[in-house]
């Protein structure tokens, strides 16, 4: 299936590099236009109460003070990324539902000004009485934070495939475990940011974002524009990591304000903002029950979850089910319960980040099949083996799974870390472990009904040949979309990958895409730009036979034709046109694109990718299926200070089942980061609220602990070579996401392995880790 | 001490000399300006980035005589009279720096928001320390933190550099 590629498979150099390792590349908040003003967001300084009075009037009368807006003066449909849990209003109406909470907005001359009005603005709240755990959320009697969620519950699910009751009866062991997962961020660098301007009834919306098209919709669905009449447009983003898929208040606001004072307005979120904008991971209550017979094999698991879902719906319904509906394509399970259920709380909101709601779960359940796997005397990889599920097959659940190579990665990282040498061989403190993981190469569905492709792509031929534009409004966050879509159109084209340029992050002047989410970007726009190329490439072909047969060049010496030259005989590699069967009668992609423009105006090539249906028919199916699932196996080795519970990841093993690689550099690049984040998560990383008030603690990075440079491990990034996906444009599935989801049980497996005590909290901190060994001494086991 | 003005609230606002990237600007500030602004808003040298205006995360690393500093930390007013390289002058002329194309060549950067102070601490480490150990780059980038990468390919490429100076 492996063909030879110009392009595909090449660690080409990103397309952005010149621009962000020189600091001439532009990010939203480097914007600027005559007459700008600046603007921020009025929050709440409560968590939960009824706004009595907004008094903006002192505010009002500072020199320098254009526009002041609240509620009463923008639109009050309700919004929210979950269709049927619209919930959101752009500026809260009656009540704030956490602390840090969108009041209004304000614009002025410059930032002190804003700053200095805002301290101005004097609200007056009827306090209510909050909820910030959901088990307080879920009490009898607790304070309802929205009238649409009686006793906080925002959504409840129930799958049941098989019989998980008899399977267990059967059972030759069963175990059930408890875990707790923590609220984490994405911690971007690049706070969010927005700017707007207006021109007679049009506005331009700039936004750090990862899908113009969901901000356009939401906008415009909101303030009641047609989406002609609102563009959204982007310039580099500092990452998103699922935090910039929601429209943020600075987009409704930037855009309103502009409106109103007539002037560009760029708004931002200052650092401890982006924290209360919030949408980071789901703090999660996890319980597992497995039952196994005497070799390891899986009979029948119960999985019980609680989401802490904060104030808003957002992401958080397909979060839910994400917590879910992934076990079953990793291993092979008949009788499966999932009962899951999301409560609103007063804190920030929580949604998709990295693996979306997938690696919580996927640590808990990694590290009780080590439990199970110990209790029976089963090693951990040789557990994973006999449960792993195995390609073209259909999961329990429905969905269909074509290439899938769980085992091969097992029995990579196995070999690739010396485990076989190390588990249980390296002496107190020090210990490995191993997690599987994967992920879903796009979702099967938009984010709200519409039959929309998901992915649009164009290839336009500049006038005389020299350049390809290349479009789609996939959005490259830092993941290098455009690096990846680019290599893909050149190749689709036969034409030099360096001659290529993405037009991108415009709805009016590219085409649709999505956006960057479930790992989708390049399966979907791949396809659209994969066959945009192609479609060049046919009109280049024909033109080339057209312009051959008319030069006479192919009268003499083509005996080997059966008749007239066809379109058929020609191919086009980098630039070169040639006669497949006598390749030195050629001509150049140029002169050839040339002619064509002469005679027929703009060589254009169109494309578009809908994933068509799925599998799966229960309630909730649509979050789970997809045309392609990767899978992944991560090991990782740790020393434990046993005396101090400090924790050191010393090495690491990834190996990604990826199908096709399209630029191995970038692909690399994406599971170091996948792991970064999964590590960070796991021992250092946890976003804190003081338990009274319910107020930020850590919105900063010196408390919100990051790994740095000294704490990141080497990660040895492996790939399987006959990984190959036919659902996937030139046979490739996802890496950025599916990466994190082994990271967090691999290594609270290798923790286990070192100190002989199960971490069952998230994240295992050097404290939780002392006490822990405390308690053990003192146990005296 | 730099020479001031009042305005009509009473608020002093000087004006100071800065040599950035070989060129000198005058410009008329307050004492409470930050390097960061000054940087970004008066000269328009928005490759020096704003992220947690804390000093936590070093995209805003700028070198103040040769040694990298927080520009969000530092004062614009302490500044008079000094030199500073921002990562718009790192490279010379039309060539990049050897490690602008290390980050380049090693895909040192995604989303490319750490990358400017990520490079001007490199940079410094460098001219400090020509042949640095592994540990003697990651000691030198700890202040610059980077959600994108897990530092792998930033180290890889800074060592390089150093092989390469
Ligand atoms: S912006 Fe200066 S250290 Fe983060
Ligand atoms: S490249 Fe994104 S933060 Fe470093």
């Amino acid at each position: 299936m492996k063909q030879d590629y110009s392009y595909v498979g090449k660690s080409v150099d990103r397309n952005d590099s010149y621009g962000k390792t020189t600091g001439h590349a532009q990010y939203t908040a480097d914007l600027k236009f005559p007459g700008m003003l600046y603007g921020k967001l009025i929050r709440s300084t409560i968590a939960h109460g009824r706004i009595k009075s907004i008094d903006t009037s002192e505010a009002e009368k500072l020199n320098g003070v254009k526009a002041i807006i609240t509620a009463k003066d923008v639109p009050s449909m309700k919004w929210g990324l979950s269709p049927a849990r619209f919930d959101e209003n752009i500026f809260c109406i009656d009540k704030v539902r956490y602390h840090g909470d969108k009041i209004g907005a304000v614009c002025a001359v410059d930032e002190e000004t804003v700053y200095k009005a805002l301290k101005l603005i004097k609200v007056e709240y009827e306090e209510l009485p909050a909820v910030f755990t959901w088990q307080d959320a879920a009490k009898e009697g607790a304070p309802q934070i929205f009238e649409e969620y009686p006793g906080n519950l925002n959504t409840e699910i129930h799958h049941h495939f098989g019989d998980v009751d008899a399977a267990l009866k059967d059972a030759y062991y069963v175990r059930t475990d408890k875990f707790q997962g923590q609220r984490t961020y994405h911690a971007f660098i690049e706070n969010h940011a927005s700017a707007a301007y207006w021109d007679g009834d049009r506005a331009f919306l700039y936004s750090s974002c990862q899908s113009v098209h969901y901000v356009q919709y939401h906008l415009c669905r909101v303030l009641g524009m047609k989406m002609g009449n609102l563009t959204v447009r982007q310039t580099n983003v500092g990452a998103g990591f699922g935090g910039k898929l929601d429209p943020t208040g600075l987009d409704f606001a930037a855009v309103i304000l502009s409106k109103i004072t007539g002037q560009p307005v760029k708004m931002w979120y200052d650092h401890a903002e982006t924290f209360l904008n919030g949408r980071g991971r789901h703090p999660m209550t996890m319980e597992l029950t497995t039952g196994v017979d005497k070799n390891g094999k899986i009979l029948a698991h119960k999985f019980d979850c609680v989401l802490e879902g904060g104030a808003y719906t957002g992401l958080g319904i397909a979060s839910s089910y994400y917590a879910g509906s992934l076990l079953g394509v990793l291993y092979l399970i008949d009788n499966y319960k999932f009962d899951c259920r999301r409560y609103v709380t007063n804190l920030p909101p929580c949604g998709a980040q990295r693996g979306h709601g997938q690696p919580q779960p996927r640590f808990a359940f990694e590290h009780h099949i080590d439990l199970v796997g110990e209790a029976i005397g089963v090693d951990p990889i040789d557990m994973r083996l006999i449960n792993a599920r195995k390609g073209n097959s259909i999961t329990t659940a429905g969905y269909e799974v074509k290439s899938y190579n769980l085992v091969g990665a097992n029995k990579m990282a196995r070999d690739a870390s010396g485990w076989t040498e190390k588990r249980g061989k390296m002496g107190v403190g020090r210990g490995i472990g191993v997690g599987n993981g994967g992920f879903v190469t796009g979702a099967g569905f938009c984010q709200y009904r519409t039959d929309y492709p998901h992915s649009v792509g164009m290839v336009k031929i500049f006038d005389d040949g020299t350049r390809a534009y290349v479009y789609s409004n996939a959005v490259d966050i830092g993941q290098g979309s455009d690096t990846v879509l680019m290599q893909m159109a050149a190749e689709a084209m036969g034409y030099p990958y360096e001659r290529c340029q993405m037009v991108t992050g415009d709805t009016d002047l590219s085409t649709l895409d999505f956006g960057a989410y479930a790992s989708r970007q390049t399966l979907m726009a791949g396809w659209a730009v994969k066959r945009a190329g192609a479609e060049v490439k046919k009109k280049v072909l024909a033109k080339a036979c057209e312009m051959l047969k008319a030069s006479g060049r192919i009268k003499e010496g083509f005996g080997y034709l059966d008749g007239p030259l066809t379109p058929e005989d020609l191919d086009c590699v980098e630039g070169i046109v040639f006669v497949k069967q006598e390749p030195a009668v050629k001509l150049t992609f140029e002169e050839v694109a040339r002619k064509y423009f002469v005679d027929h105006g703009v060589l254009l090539g169109r494309g578009w990718y809908h994933p068509g249906k799925l599998g799966g028919n229960h309630k909730g199916a649509a979050v789970g299926t997809s045309p392609a699932y990767s899978s992944a196996t991560q090991v990782a080795e740790v020393q434990v200070d046993m005396e101090t519970g400090q924790i050191e990841c010393v090495d690491t093993w990834d190996v990604h089942d990826s199908g096709t690689i399209i630029n191995p550099k970038l692909f690399h690049g994406q599971v170091h980061g996948a792991f970064y984040m999964g590590v960070g998560e796991t021992i250092w990383e946890e976003v804190k609220f003081d338990k009274k008030t319910g107020k930020l603690l850590n919105g900063n990075f010196a408390e919100y602990r990051l790994p740095t440079a000294l704490d990141m491990p080497p990660v040895e990034s492996l790939t399987l070579d006959d990984s190959y996906e036919p659902n996937g444009p030139y046979g490739l599935k996802e890496v950025g996401e599916g990466a994190t989801t082994p990271t967090m049980g691999a290594v609270a497996n290798a923790i286990y392995d070192a100190m002989g005590v199960s971490m069952t909290e998230l994240p295992i901190t050097y404290e939780k880790v002392w006490r822990a060994l405390r308690d053990k001494k003192a146990s005296g086991k | 001490m730099s020479s001031f003005v009042v305005d009509k609230d009473g608020i002093k606002r000087y004006a100071v000399t800065v040599n950035v990237n070989g060129s000198d600007y005058t410009k008329v500030i307050k004492a409470n300006t930050l390097l960061v602004n000054l940087l970004r808003d008066d000269l328009d040298l928005t490759g020096t980035k704003r992220g947690c205006e804390l000093g936590d995360c070093g995209c805003c690393t700028v070198m103040l005589d040769g040694n990298p500093v927080n520009a969000c930390l530092v004062l614009a007013i302490d500044c008079d009279g000094r030199e500073i390289t921002t990562i718009e002058g790192i490279q010379d002329g039309e060539d990049l720096d050897i490690v602008q194309e290390k980050f380049i060549e090693h895909a040192g950067f995604q989303c490319g928001f750490c990358t400017p102070g990520m490079i001007v601490s490199s940079r410094a480490l460098l001219n400090e320390n020509p042949s640095p150990t592994e540990y003697e780059v990651r000691e030198a980038i700890a202040g610059n933190l980077c959600r994108c990468t897990g530092y792998v390919n930033i180290v890889a490429a800074v060592l390089d550099a150093a092989e390469n100076l």
